[in-house]
């Protein structure tokens, strides 16, 4: 993968910047359409994973308490990895992502929700909803590609280090969570000058990670443990083993929302004046999607629609699936190519490049933008991406609300 | 006693280690969710047409519940379509039932969400939530020895809870009712039976054929008017009037009177926006969005991507409206309320206070 902006081939050169334009205008009104009838039939859905989850883990928790019997090893340790995995991938990730805000549930709420993860909830919404979600792909502002110990694209220089990349990805693969903790940290560059260690506000946010971390450790591996007597030792394996499966399982899902080839990385320059049509755009090309069955879905976290869901990420998640053949539409009328395969093929797609990269470029990569860049059509002066919204009548429907 | 406690305070802590993140009572929630004192709920037991428009509500109250005084309100949290409202009702029953039930008693609102939503779609078994009960409404120690009650429509629901509780510590008691119809009035057959019984004095006032009823009339209606304590209820002209009334008598530390919320001001069009905690006011014309606005007054605002997707920016409404600026959607918030909204993508759409 090269930069979009370096590509022999830019998949975006036949787009004027009116179509661009239109792509946006489109996209909004199908954000409109989903927002307007969000409703009771959504809130049941939420609900009902909660529930489904909380009553698997619970159930799984239980028949750990005698974990010292084989066959209920096994049945707790497949209910807790998937509890685990339903927690943080369609619960825990959505909600953090304010998917259900709307629902003006307390208990149900980006502000208040805390996941089963050891990176504590404030730091990732930073890292993740903030940084990934608005500079998705762009070299050097998006940390997510290649979490700052990988290289992904071939602009980046290589170095006889990335030789052991695929062990690292691997090593991370097991250790996601902790991977990800370290990551909202900014561990290696808050670590790096005796200044930037004394910070107060990275002291802080250290201690957090450290306390979330212990209770997480507690719970898993001391206190269910112990409430399960003789079992002890089986029960603690079994959570290890849960915890390693659900890590395995999140990292793959999530190597396959931008590494698979067919995605585009951009050029720290080409967001400058980026309209409302043009970040569109860059979400439309710097994701894949995940092809499967509705349980699969879910077990994704439904970021097996991730172009859905880099496109609106804040759209109940059960609503991807109904946007998905008209986003594929739109991609065809516009001669974009819409990036989705199963899984496994996805995985290995991902695998191949953290491979490849390991080691040098085979060719050159090409000095000059060779086509014109997304870019290109920046309004000037105006850096404010909301400019590029229609202003809209309040809806009159809404306002029935206030009376009582 | 202080082993027991210290166990159960242990145990306790336990339960919340093996339940980190969550809270042992997010577990117990789902089959039992009135037994959490920290999120006062209420299912409904059973629900009684009054009118035609109206109804009353049976609550069991769970864990936690405090004794209200005859004449508060509580407000309830009503999921309409999937977004939880919260609306004021008075409480109609008397205070410390045994069984832990209240009554409240809604009148359907031309146009009112949560209103019709519970006249409606209430049924046995629903969940609400419940705020503490609160308001000033209510009859002082030692009660006096004579009292006037001057309710209109939906206003009788307060003074229904007083009459019901304290109507034994009361010696002379007139209600003056101003109802559209006869059939109109809400408790109509229980006060009518009072009235029969002489515990109270009632005066029907059935507007479509006879009109509103002016504060004049009153003296006509009652003689002694002045002598008495008076609760006035209804909507709130009739409330002015009585005010005025009072006032112009020397009278107005006789008046108690209870407004029913009115309606959040939707201009459309921007407004004076506050920032509670900085004390800030910015006028504000319904394109900026609050996070620009207040920065650019100086307020310490949270912000993230500026674009509506990453939820770094979300403040809590207190009160007023707002308008998303991508697709147009109204958040109105009551006094009371505290409602999430994200300042990067929305803007005044009315005079708004916001929690920063
Ligand atoms: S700043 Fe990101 S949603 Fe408002």
């Amino acid at each position: 993968m090269t930069t979009i902006q370096h590509k022999k081939h830019n998949p975006i050169a036949h787009l004027t910047p009116e179509d661009i334009e239109q792509i946006g205008i489109e996209l909004d009104a199908i954000r409109d359409e989903v927002m307007a009838s969000r409703g009771a039939r959504d809130a049941a859905y939420i609900r009902r994973v909660i529930k489904v989850q909380r009553s698997l883990e619970l159930g799984s928790r239980g028949v750990l308490l005698f974990s010292l019997f084989p066959p209920a090893w096994l049945i707790g340790t497949a209910g807790l990895s998937v509890a685990k995995i339903l927690e943080n991938m369609e619960i825990g990730h959505n909600i953090l992502h304010g998917q259900w805000d709307w629902m003006r549930d307390p208990k149900i709420h980006s502000t208040t929700w805390e996941w089963d993860h050891a990176s504590p909830a404030e730091q990732w919404k930073r890292s993740h909803n903030e940084l990934h979600h608005t500079y998705t792909n762009v070299i050097g502002r998006d940390n997510d590609l290649g979490y700052g110990i990988m290289r992904v694209d071939e602009e980046q220089p290589w170095h006889p280090l990335h030789l052991g990349q695929p062990l690292w990805n691997f090593v991370n693969a097991c250790f996601f969570e902790y991977g990800i903790a370290a990551y909202d940290l900014e561990l290696g560059e808050n670590l790096a000058t005796k200044e930037k260690r004394r910070d107060p506000k990275f002291r802080a946010a250290l201690k957090k990670v450290r306390r979330k971390i212990g209770k997480q450790v507690l719970k898993d591996y001391i206190v269910h443990p112990a409430l399960s007597g003789p079992s002890f030792l089986h029960t603690m394996a079994a959570n290890a083993v849960a915890n390693l499966i659900r890590n395995l399982w999140s990292h793959s899902v999530i190597m396959c929302g931008h590494f698979p080839s067919g995605v585009e990385t951009f050029e720290t320059t080409s967001i400058d004046g980026e309209t409302r049509g043009q970040w569109y755009l860059r979400q439309m090309l710097g994701s894949a999607n995940i092809s499967g069955s509705r349980l699969m879905h879910i077990m994704t976290g439904n970021l097996s629609h991730q172009i859905e869901h880099h496109l609106f990420p804040d759209l109940p998640s059960n609503r991807y699936a109904e946007i998905a053949p008209k986003i594929k539409d739109l991609f065809q009328r516009y001669g974009l190519s819409y990036t989705s395969g199963p899984l496994p093929k996805q995985v290995a797609s991902a695998w191949a490049k953290v491979i490849r990269l390991s080691l040098p470029n085979r060719t050159p990569v090409p000095a000059a933008p060779a086509a014109p860049a997304p870019a290109a059509v920046r309004s000037a002066a105006d850096d404010n991406r909301r400019a590029g919204w229609a202003q809209k009548p309040a809806v009159a429907a809404s306002t029935a609300h206030t009376a009582a | 006693m202080a082993v027991i406690r210290t166990l159960r305070t242990g145990a306790r802590r336990v339960a919340g280690l093996l339940t980190t993140p969550l809270l042992p009572t997010d577990y117990l929630d789902a089959i039992a969710p009135l037994r959490n004192a920290e999120v006062p709920r209420a299912r409904v037991e059973a629900v009684r047409p009054e009118t035609a428009n109206s109804a009353t509500l049976v609550l069991q109250t769970g864990r936690g519940w405090p004794r209200h005084e005859p004449g508060q309100y509580v407000r309830i949290g009503v999921d309409v379509d999937g977004v939880r409202l919260w609306r004021s009702y008075s409480v109609t029953s008397a205070p410390g039932r045994p069984d832990g039930r209240i009554t409240v008693t809604v009148n359907a609102v031309a146009g009112g969400a949560v209103s019709t939503h519970l006249v409606r779609h209430a049924r046995r078994g629903m969940l609400l939530h419940l705020d503490r009960p609160a308001g000033e409404f209510v009859l002082p120690r030692p009660r006096p020895a004579r009292t006037l009650f001057v309710t209109a429509g939906s206003g009788i629901t307060p003074v229904m809870g007083m009459l019901r509780s304290c109507l034994n510590e009361l010696a002379d008691v007139v209600v003056v009712h101003s109802a559209r119809t006869r059939e109109d009035v809400v408790f109509g057959a229980e006060l009518r039976a009072l009235a029969a019984q002489g515990r109270i004095r009632l005066v029907e006032r059935h507007t479509r054929a006879d009109g509103r009823l002016k504060p004049a009339e009153l003296t006509d209606l009652v003689p002694d008017l002045f002598e008495r304590e008076t609760w006035a209820c209804g909507p709130n002209e009739l409330l002015d009037d009585l005010t005025t009334h009072w006032a112009d008598a020397e009278a107005a530390h006789l008046l108690h009177v209870e407004r029913f919320r009115s309606a959040v001001a939707v201009s459309g069009e921007g407004g004076t926006v506050t920032f509670l905690r900085s004390g800030t006011v910015v006028e504000t014309d319904g394109t900026e969005p609050l996070l620009d606005s207040g920065e650019a007054a100086g307020v310490l605002m949270p912000s993230g991507c500026r674009m509506g997707i990453c939820f770094s920016c979300v403040l809590p409404l207190r009160e007023g409206a707002v308008r998303d600026l991508r697709d147009g959607r109204l958040t109105t918030a009551e006094p009371g309320d505290s409602i999430p909204v994200q300042t990067c993508v929305s803007a005044a759409a009315g005079p708004c206070r916001l929690d920063a």
